[in-house]
């Protein structure tokens, strides 16, 4: 069962993009570096890159190596490369994905960042929030916040057009 | 050697990694697309990932081999697996229980994975039959059978190389005959689709019936080298030139070995390609394996992120357990 939601994306992720800028700002950084979460999350990410005018490539994290489920599930048989084109010591980087769930992703993200260098601060921007944390990870700019029932998902398609969808799971 | 149903389990993924005998176009494109993102790991500064923390992998080798066994414990320990090198002297054991008694001692260490390089063919199969069902295995090299992870990083490189198999004329020259190495390039490029895959040997050092396999046969380097895209140069197997396979090294370079001469009838933007360790002068000159179309070393280096595809994706997982939602 699914059922499409009626949110206008791209006015959220003009609204996104101001919010980062003010956050950024605040912070005194001003030549972020972004790096987006695959599929979803590069998806999002090359929008807010292009609406903050970042003149560096967008750096793309495909976390699957540093999931937490391996012993459980083993290995996703759809990985794609992981690609951060910029030197991550020091930097300041926007961490960009579709949506925050339980935190796990970001967590695994957050490891595979710190294998590439010691960055300087990592800011978190999602297009949607929603309940169902199960880790102590929070996002500093989301999109939406949408209350759904813990067997309801959201869905992210793309690239063009993004379309948000809520995804009812039969309990396994 | 049926190794294609041991190694596959009812879901299509692997169980084992024995032979690439019998194994699909997709499963191989699957390993290929893995490895493509493996390789990336090297970029990083800490060049590890925490795939397979609290996974012991065991190298048990019967024969000496340094790149294969350097480059599988490098691949394990990039995933963050323990890794175990094991080297038992072929003297040491008979076949059969001795073999059977090692594998006992090491699984009651609670090991994971036994990489096997063994001189017996099937050898990989048999330690595979008989393990422990939490327990995979991955040839890594068994007598003139198989050597199914090189040939795997070999076709990573043409596709990295080449970006693509059907209309590519591939040549591998040399000692098909007791190569391991061959027979697993064949059963790869052909299941890959590639446009023509050629042997180049002197009949002595052909199977019969090679042309089963799915090849054209040469015997002469020159016809054999023409419009080629890969030429795969095998290593000769110095210890096996005391038969009657052939005359002598000085008689062998004459006939089949690889100068710029005659590289110049494969296609201007030819790679050249050996499974190492090189014999200089023998297979081929320095100038070719030195010069700008040799992919040599580009073979080592994706020997790495092949192997750890190929480890990550045959370490057995509780399957089944329900995946946390991200």
């Amino acid at each position: 069962m699914s059922r499409r939601l009626d949110i206008d994306i791209d006015a959220v992720l003009a609204e996104m993009a101001a919010a980062l800028r003010e956050r950024l700002e605040a912070r005194g950084v001003h030549a972020p570096a972004m790096v987006g979460i695959h599929t979803g999350g590069v998806w999002v990410a090359e929008r807010l890159h292009r609406l903050l005018g970042l003149d560096e490539p967008l750096g793309t994290l495909d976390i699957s190596f540093y999931r937490d489920d391996f012993t459980r599930v083993g290995m996703n048989p759809q990985v794609r490369p992981s690609h951060i084109p910029f030197n991550v010591d020091d930097r300041h980087i926007v961490l960009v994905d579709d949506v925050l769930h339980t935190g796990r992703t970001i967590r695994a993200a957050l490891n595979e960042i710190f294998d590439y260098g010691r960055p300087a601060s990592v800011l978190l921007a999602v297009l949607v929030e929603r309940p169902g944390r199960e880790l102590p990870v929070e996002a500093q700019v989301a999109g939406r916040h949408l209350e759904l029932a813990p067997d309801e998902y959201v869905e992210l398609a793309g690239p063009e057009p993004l379309e948000l969808s809520v995804v009812k799971k039969q309990a396994a | 050697m049926s190794g294609a149903r041991l190694q596959v389990d009812e879901q299509g993924r692997l169980r084992h990694f024995l032979t690439v005998e019998g194994l699909e176009r997709g499963l191989l494109t699957e390993i290929l697309d893995a490895a493509e993102s493996f390789a990336g790991v090297a970029e990083q500064t800490v060049k590890k990932v925490p795939l397979l923390r609290g996974k012991t992998v065991v190298n048990l080798f019967f024969e000496a081999s340094t790149r294969t066994r350097t480059t599988f414990e490098l691949a394990a320990k990039r995933l963050s697996a323990d890794v175990l090198n094991i080297n038992v002297s072929a003297s040491a054991t008979t076949k059969g229980e001795t073999l059977l008694d090692t594998l006992r001692n090491l699984e009651a260490m609670h090991v994971d994975m036994f990489v096997v390089r063994h001189a017996d063919s099937g050898a990989a199969h048999f330690i595979a039959r008989h393990v422990q069902p939490h327990v995979s295995v991955v040839n890594a090299g068994d007598g003139r059978h198989a050597h199914p992870t090189q040939a795997l990083l070999d076709v990573f490189t043409i596709r990295r190389r080449k970006g693509r198999f059907e209309d590519l004329v591939v040549a591998i020259v040399g000692d098909i005959l007791h190569s391991r190495v061959a027979r697993s390039q064949i059963h790869a490029l052909n299941a890959l689709g590639t446009g023509e895959v050629r042997v180049v040997a002197p009949r002595t050092l052909l199977p019969a019936h090679v042309e089963d396999l799915g090849v054209h046969v040469f015997h002469r380097m020159e016809d054999g080298l023409r419009d080629a895209d890969v030429v795969i140069m095998l290593r000769l197997q110095k210890e096996r030139m005391r038969g009657a396979h052939l005359p002598s090294e000085h008689e062998y370079f004459r006939l089949y070995g690889l100068t710029e001469e005659r590289l110049a009838r494969a296609r201007p933007d030819a790679i050249v390609m050996h499974p190492g360790p090189i014999n200089r002068g023998v297979e081929l000159e320095s100038r070719v394996a030195d010069g700008p179309r040799s992919v040599i070393l580009e073979q080592v280096e994706h020997g790495i992120a092949v192997r750890m595809a190929i480890i990550s994706m045959t370490m057995r997982t509780a399957r089944g357990g329900e995946g946390t939602p991200a």
